[in-house]
């Protein structure tokens, strides 16, 4: 059945899509007193915090790395949250899946280096689904809670990786040394992800705008693994919204109970969610190890390696309104903010614990400010059926 | 080496670590069993940690060599005071604004973890500061039980107050209306809500209620256990505690056993480590974590979770 919508609907959709942008602006004025409360100036630190991150072409660099994991999480969060999954466990799967990179890359880095990338980035997303699909498998199966369980094997997966990166897999080099540092091999350079400058710079002069600016993309640090994420969101929103298998997904996400009569398999799609969901935390486990890491270091457990990003990709899809190609922005945006938050520190010396806070409040206002759409769009359907209904009682009436 | 690991102050000191637990643990029970989860604990925590600590340096007098009462008492009303500010904006979060509380928490936990660390590099430059904080105090006679008078009598206030809480707990919520009707509220809130029982204002007093307690949890680590405040100090003791209500069963008792365990299991590691004893210590970090998704699996038999826990309750028109 067609419904003739009223005309206020655009207008409440408009304001809907700028709630995000308000929850940032809301925390970014709150985080102007926390920035006074260190004695420093809101506008010469914001002003820092956006030179940090869009300054220079290297700061540009920076933030699109940054952003990168993100984005990977942020479109698996995509997934299982609309499979009706929480997944907290970003964290743990990152780890997993960087183990499993590192480990492949080291056990073949005589091979041929273009191969084994490849290995190592599959290798990653198995391991990341592996260790997301354990809690699909309890709350499918066992009924457990996912919050909980995704919690708890963020935990085990970090004293599983000191463990590893302690005794299996340490370098040769450290383990005969007198105070061994707990850190694996680097991986080959070979095995390093391309860095994409330099086929940027051709761009800027098939552009003509090379002139214009002496900065070469080429020394950044800019490596392919955005490119990636990038058409992996693509891929991501084909699945969800052009394919079966994402239509069955965002159907037990929205009502299980009548995807069972439907004949779906609830539990199966709940475990696909989740594994989905933890295989491109696995994968960005992975780009993160061949584009910036290198290695596993056990010191400074799960953070250093991942830096918070299994947590800053579920912000960064939330407020990309749980759509993979909304999360590409909202992680650049995130990625910005945590870049320009190191720069915060060193010039107006704001410790970068300010983005942190800043980021928990973005989040609380964004799913505080959820029920004004809900409200809202519960109002537009109300107002629609009334509408409706009194055209259809018209239609009855009218012999 | 079963004689070295287990002895009477490794069990004191298990009893003692179970103190964070305990308070975080009790107060989320208040919460959950009113139908509302609160996941930003960990975040309360260090802000609770922080402030306390620093109530107790700012009032302790210069050069002070033991503890000093007025300090103490006013970082523990200052963790309360902390608390009771979190726990509301957490209420009017996810009461009111009836935000989806998996993500809300992770908000309050972020914002906690920032903000904790803001203030301790603007206030001690990000250096460790000790202070003196809760003395032990000896129970009269039971204190010189043999054995048991080591591990269970010779502790400090804190430790009591939270072991103290749990016959609270279970009293408040078995055996007075306060406690019906939070059960009430977050096992069928329609019928609390017809029943004349106002499902806002019993939330609003449970998740107040756990911000105040997890803060005294961040609190009893920084000016009882550890004396120190250091960044993201808890550690995820806030997250276990959340489990630990599960595994517990929303009940006081089994809260408090699900406490011991896993502090018992951390007294123990600190011993196998001063002992050097070569068992990789990674393997008893994560056996607590192992054994309470097994128990969730157990758990989640059973059917007394509250019906309405993370449902927001809105009432029909």
């Amino acid at each position: 059945m067609q419904l003739n919508l009223p005309r206020s609907f655009h207008l409440g959709r408009t304001l809907d899509a700028f709630l995000p942008l308000f929850a940032v602006l809301l925390a970014l004025f709150i985080g102007g007193f926390m920035i006074l409360l260190m004695d420093a100036n809101p506008l010469d630190a914001y002003r820092a915090l956006w030179e940090g991150a869009f300054g220079t072409k290297n700061a540009v660099a920076d933030t699109l790395v940054k952003a990168t994991p993100l984005l990977l999480v942020g479109i698996g969060i995509c997934i299982s949250f609309r499979g009706g999954v929480v997944n907290i466990g970003g964290e743990g799967q990152m780890i997993a899946g960087g183990l499993a990179a590192v480990a492949i890359g080291l056990q073949y880095k005589e091979s041929d280096p273009t191969t084994v990338i490849i290995a190592c980035l599959v290798g990653s997303f198995v391991a990341g689904a592996l260790w997301g699909g354990i809690a699909g498998v309890l709350k499918a199966y066992f009924n457990v809670n996912e919050i909980l369980s995704t919690i708890m094997l963020n935990q085990i997966a970090t004293f599983g990786m000191m463990y590893l990166v302690r005794s299996e897999f340490i370098d040769p080099r450290q383990k005969n040394a007198a105070a061994p540092i707990p850190e694996t091999e680097r991986l080959p350079r070979s095995l390093d992800l391309p860095r994409i400058g330099g086929t940027l710079d051709d761009l800027y002069d098939f552009l003509g705008l090379s002139a214009a600016d002496a900065n070469q993309w080429a020394t950044t640090l800019l490596h392919n693994g955005i490119v990636i994420a990038f058409v992996l969101a693509i891929v991501v929103y084909v699945l969800l919204w052009r394919t079966t298998v994402g239509y069955r997904i965002r159907a037990v996400g929205k009502n299980p109970r009548a995807s069972r009569y439907a004949g779906i398999k609830v539990e199966q799609y709940t475990v696909l969610s989740l594994m989905l969901s933890g295989g491109f935390a696995g994968l960005a486990g992975g780009i993160q190890l061949l584009g910036v890491r290198h290695r596993m270091n056990a010191e400074g457990g799960a953070i250093a390696f991942t830096g918070n990003a299994g947590f800053n990709g579920i912000v960064a899809a939330l407020f990309g309104g749980l759509h993979p190609l909304g999360t590409i922005p909202a992680s650049i945006l995130f990625g910005a903010l945590l870049v320009g938050g190191n720069k915060l520190q060193r010039s107006v010396q704001v410790p970068s614990a300010l983005i942190t806070a800043l980021i928990g409040l973005v989040i609380v206002f964004v799913v505080a400010s959820d029920i004004f759409v809900r409200h809202r769009s519960r109002r537009r359907v109300a107002v629609a059926v009334s509408e409706a209904s009194a055209e259809a009682a018209e239609v009855r009436a009218s012999p | 080496m079963i004689d070295d690991l287990i002895t009477a102050s490794v069990l004191a000191s298990g009893i003692r670590l179970a103190t964070p637990y305990l308070y975080a643990a009790i107060g989320e029970t208040f919460g959950q069993r009113s139908g509302v989860l609160n996941l930003g604990v960990e975040g309360v925590m260090l802000m609770g940690a922080f402030t306390s600590l620093w109530a107790v340096y700012e009032i302790t007098p210069a050069g002070a060599t033991s503890y000093y009462g007025p300090a103490l008492l006013a970082g523990v009303l200052v963790a309360l005071l902390v608390g009771l500010v979190m726990g509301l904006a957490t209420a009017v979060i996810n009461v009111t604004l009836q935000a989806q509380q998996g993500i809300s928490g992770i908000g309050i936990y972020l914002f906690g973890l920032g903000m904790s660390d803001l203030l301790f590099q603007k206030v001690f430059r990000g250096e460790v500061i000790t202070v003196n904080g809760f003395p032990k105090v000896n129970i009269p006679v039971l204190s010189d039980l043999p054995v048991l008078g080591e591990i269970f009598f010779r502790q400090n206030l804190l430790v009591y107050l939270a072991f103290a809480l749990v016959p609270v707990t279970w009293f408040v919520l078995n055996k007075t209306t306060l406690g019906l009707n939070i059960r009430a509220v977050g096992q069928n809130p329609e019928a609390a809500d017809a029943m004349g029982i106002s499902v806002t204002r019993v939330r609003y007093f449970t998740v107040t209620l756990g911000g105040m307690l997890a803060s005294l949890a961040g609190a009893s680590l920084s000016i009882s256990l550890v004396n120190v405040f250091q960044q993201n100090m808890t550690a995820g003791q806030g997250f276990i505690a959340v489990a630990l209500v599960y595994f517990g069963a929303w009940r006081a008792r089994g809260v408090m056993f699900g406490a011991l365990l896993f502090s018992l299991v951390n007294a123990l590691q600190l011993q196998v480590r001063t002992k050097g004893i070569d068992v990789p210590d990674e393997y008893a970090s994560m056996a607590p974590y192992l054994l309470t998704i097994i128990a969730l699996i157990f758990a989640s038999r059973r059917i007394d979770q509250p019906a309405a826990l993370t449902k927001p309750f809105e009432r029909g028109e």
